[in-house]
């Protein structure tokens, strides 16, 4: 354990936080000292109109993105030099604002694959994939726990998108995370269908810690414990839905704009 | 059937149906009813085993090699001067010969994996015209343009010498490509088979998936190597000769062609393509090589263009058709 | 010694100036469409057989065949983009690496059909044969004026492209395909235009170089490596990166052809191997 390990970091109710993460692109300003601290078992919704940094701040989390300076904790232990690989195993899961799947396998055989990695079984070349039986149940019962059964034996590419964004979050589940991250898994799924997206995530068990970014206010204020707004790269404040919903500030920046739009 | 359970079914299996079995007969009624043309059975099967190793590479985890020449030709050219030193035994011989293409490919992968398609591309053929150079200035050891001949190579298993008609040739080519692709089927149908299908479907969800890309491409540019290595083996003896375009871009290229014209992905479409390519080649032997030329270059854009998945995708494509009208005809 | 080195240099130079002529093109469509096309060398002998012929069979002077290959290359990229390249723009690299090959294997056996398998003879006017002595260097005039030449075409592409509409164009679709059509910007007629021009320099290098280069119906697939080694190593999508590599590229093979003969080809092959892994995006690649 780092000696200098700051005391909000070695909390041990604390899943993941972060210490003045800072992302610059030559003048650029992504992300300018973001605190943050994702309690455990916490369903925590980060919202901020578009550009404002919070895919930037998904990425620099899950070791897409190298940040600038600053540091990123997962259960108070320091993983800011670890790569993407390296996070999976220590907990961390993410889905993908943009679809980023395997078009040409099958549900079954991505989520299969997912398991396997988690398992570290997915290296081994002379026993057949049929004879991990287990495996293959473990993913059934996950495809089948989304709805997707039906569609188990069928490729990726051929779903339709409301069920591809399914596989976005059944692959982030499948290496059964401690910790959450939702890059807006209802993107571009028509108002009306998205809250069975999310009728998923609140299925979750209650000691996996989420963090998601939605546009949808209502959806936030129905999913979420907690909302932190990030405006151009910076925090703007954090608080419970009833607050943030009526702070001015937050009116301004970011309900006023979809409002109009 | 469950979808739960026919999704399970459709799951990669090493295990063949009752139809694969009966078509790997084909080949041993091929000898007896060709008995007078088997070189050619003998050339189709050997090359059968280096096409079945590209496909491991670029069907399933999706590298375009330009260069695989270079572990066929390695592999003939270790066997080839093996039995030149004395080394007669073939099975030790083909295997030393694998061997040595999968070191070879082991170091070469570390360059590979480097970089995207394009530099990937041109990493292969820089390898491959390295070590075509090579063998063409190390001419006292690989005999240069003339190549290597002069050796001869010991009976199978000390008991079945190799014969002038190639009968005993051909039962050997026949029983390792039977291997190899038993092999390939169990690799291509593991854990680490769907893994480098995964690679090529969306490499950039891998990490997101906890997994090491770049180790997985090594191993199967690696694997598919030395089985490369072991093809280039069995053409040295069976021949007994080793020319130096075994190691040349256009034989790449030929391994590519034969690939793509059979489907990628499948390892069926490799054995389909090399049959055809083959067979058409020794069929238009008579015609000037610059018309074959002309006529292949042709052929590979019209694959390209109207049939992608080669003879077996097409295939397929037509018994899904049939299939949809019949069952439209009888609801 | 020093004069020695300093004439590889300089054939080097024009050497470079030749491989450059013919892969700017290549790296200018290969940024726009992330095509990988390995048939660009096809479009630079065609430029090549027209020049010979045209002096060969009908007397035209060198100087006024370059034109004509110049415009007889890029109409025959233009055709072939139109009617065949652009289906591939949104296949896989694979589907676009067969089909171009294809494509030059067929090519070289068009070439081989109507011209011969022989190497054919540029007919060099005589005030560019011999050489200038300038300070005690030995420069030969006709690789003058490939320097000199390609010098004003890079120029004149410099300033196409960062003084005209037309440049602000390319640069925008090379830099953002999306966003430049958002902007109206037609980039499929964009890239025609650039497909033309680039084919269209190569066939002129494919003609001026003649001497240097060679020419016979196995040119495309022999000069395939080093077209797309300027690209690889240079960085698509560029003119200042090509650049660069065209002209490592020629002085390292005219030096290692005039130091170790016996080392053939090996030498430029390590090299690009060495400039792959050390540059995996490019002296001058717009992808970070």
């Amino acid at each position: 354990m780092r000696a200098d390990t700051s005391i909000l970091s070695a909390d041990a109710s604390i899943a993941l936080s972060t210490e003045r993460l800072t992302k610059v692109w030559g003048s650029f300003i992504a992300n300018s000292d973001i605190d943050f601290r994702l309690p455990v078992g916490a369903r925590h919704a980060l919202i901020g109109p578009n550009g404002a940094g919070k895919t930037t701040f998904i990425n620099m989390l899950t070791g897409v993105l190298a940040p600038t300076s600053g540091r990123v904790f997962i259960g108070g232990e320091d993983v800011t030099a670890d790569h993407q690989e390296r996070r999976v195993r220590k907990g961390i899961a993410r889905t993908f604002q943009i679809n980023n799947l395997f078009p040409g396998l099958t549900v079954l055989d991505s989520v299969l694959l997912a398991i396997l990695e988690r398992k570290n079984l997915a290296e081994n070349w002379f026993r057949p994939l049929k004879s991990h039986m287990a495996e293959i149940e473990e993913a059934m019962d996950l495809i089948t726990d989304l709805g997707l059964e039906a569609q188990a034996g069928v490729e990726v590419k051929t779903l339709a998108y409301g069920k591809q964004r399914l596989m976005e979050i059944a692959l982030a589940l499948a290496s059964r995370p401690r910790i959450l991250l939702l890059d807006e898994p209802a993107a571009g799924i028509p108002a009306g269908e998205s809250s069975e997206v999310f009728s998923v995530i609140a299925r979750l068990p209650s000691d996996v810690s989420i963090l998601f970014i939605e546009h949808d206010m209502d959806l936030v204020r129905r999913f979420s414990q907690r909302i932190t707004v990030l405006v151009g790269g910076k925090v703007l404040t954090e608080g419970a839905p009833e607050e943030i919903m009526v702070d001015p500030r937050v009116r301004e920046v970011y309900l006023g704009e979809s409002a109009h739009g | 059937m469950s979808p739960r359970s026919s999704a399970i079914e459709r799951l990669a299996s090493p295990r063949p149906r009752p139809v694969e079995v009966l078509a790997w007969l084909l080949p041993a009624l091929a000898f007896f009813l060709v008995p007078d043309n088997l070189a050619l059975g003998v050339s189709i099967m050997t090359y059968a085993v280096a096409v079945l190793a590209l496909d491991l590479v670029l069907g399933y985890a999706g590298i375009v090699s330009l260069g695989h020449a270079a572990f066929f030709g390695v592999g003939a050219y270790t066997a080839g001067l093996l039995a030149v030193q004395g080394w007669k035994e073939p099975l030790t011989g083909m295997l030393l010969a694998g061997a040595v293409s999968l070191a070879l490919g082991f170091l070469a992968s570390f360059l590979v994996v480097r970089g995207k398609d394009l530099t990937r591309l041109m990493v292969t053929l820089g390898i491959g015209l390295v070590v075509y150079e090579l063998a063409n200035r190390l001419s006292s050891v690989t005999g240069g343009m003339d190549g290597l001949s002069g050796f001869e190579i010991g009976p199978i298993f000390g008991v079945f010498s190799f014969d002038l008609y190639g009968r005993t040739a051909w039962w050997y080519v026949y029983g390792v490509l039977i291997l190899v692709f038993v092999l390939l089927r169990l690799v291509v149908s593991s854990p680490f088979g769907l893994s480098l299908r995964a690679i090529r479907e969306g490499v950039s969800r891998m990490p997101a998936l906890g997994a090491s890309v770049d180790h997985r491409l090594r191993t199967a540019f690696t694997l598919s190597a030395g089985v490369t290595g072991i093809a280039g083996g069995l053409l040295a003896q069976t021949t007994q000769f080793v020319g130096i375009d075994s190691l040349s871009v256009g034989r790449s290229a030929d391994f590519l062609v034969m690939l793509v014209l059979g489907g990628t992905g499948r390892l069926y479409g490799a054995l389909i393509g090399t049959t055809v390519f083959m067979i058409a080649h020794d069929y238009l032997a008579d015609m000037n090589p610059v018309y074959w030329e002309f006529w292949m270059g042709l052929l590979l854009m019209a694959v390209v263009l109207f049939a992608r998945g080669g003879v077996v995708g097409a295939g397929r494509r037509l018994l899904q058709t049939v299939k949809t009208k019949f069952a439209r005809a009888a609801p | 010694m020093a004069s020695n080195i300093l004439g590889i240099l300089f054939d080097g130079l024009a050497y470079g100036s030749l491989l450059f002529l013919i892969g700017v093109g290549l790296s200018i469509t290969m940024g726009l469409m992330n095509f990988i096309n390995l048939a660009h060398g096809t479009f630079a002998m065609a430029g090549g057989y027209i020049s010979a012929s045209l002096s060969q069979k009908s007397g035209m002077p060198f100087l006024a065949t370059l034109p004509v290959a110049f415009v007889g290359a890029g109409l025959f990229g233009l055709v072939a983009e139109r009617l065949l390249f652009r289906r591939l723009y949104k296949a896989p690299h694979l589907d676009q690496v067969l089909f171009t090959f294809g494509f030059v294997l067929s090519s070289i056996a068009a070439a081989h059909y109507f011209f011969g398998a022989g190497q054919q003879m540029g007919v060099m006017p005589s005030f560019l044969q011999g050489q200038i002595r300038v300070y005690g260097i030995d420069l030969g005039r006709y690789r003058l004026l490939l320097i000199a030449f390609v010098g004003l075409i890079t120029l004149a592409l410099h300033l196409i492209l960062s003084k005209t509409r037309f440049g602000a164009q390319v640069r925008a679709a090379v830099d953002n395909q999306d966003a430049a059509a958002g902007l109206g910007i037609n980039v499929g007629l964009i890239f025609s235009l650039c497909f033309a021009l680039g084919t269209g320099l190569a066939g002129l290098g494919g003609a001026l170089g003649i001497e240097v280069l060679g020419l016979d119906p196995g040119f495309p697939l022999k000069y395939m490596v080093y077209f797309l080694l300027v690209v690889v190593v240079g960085g698509a999508g560029t003119i200042r990166g090509p650049l660069i590599a065209a002209m490592i590229l020629g002085v390292f093979d005219v030096a290692g052809k005039y130091y170790v003969p016996q080392a053939g080809a090996f030498i430029i092959y390590v090299l690009m191997i060495v400039l792959l892994l050390a540059f995996p995006t490019g002296l001058g690649g717009k992808r970070a």
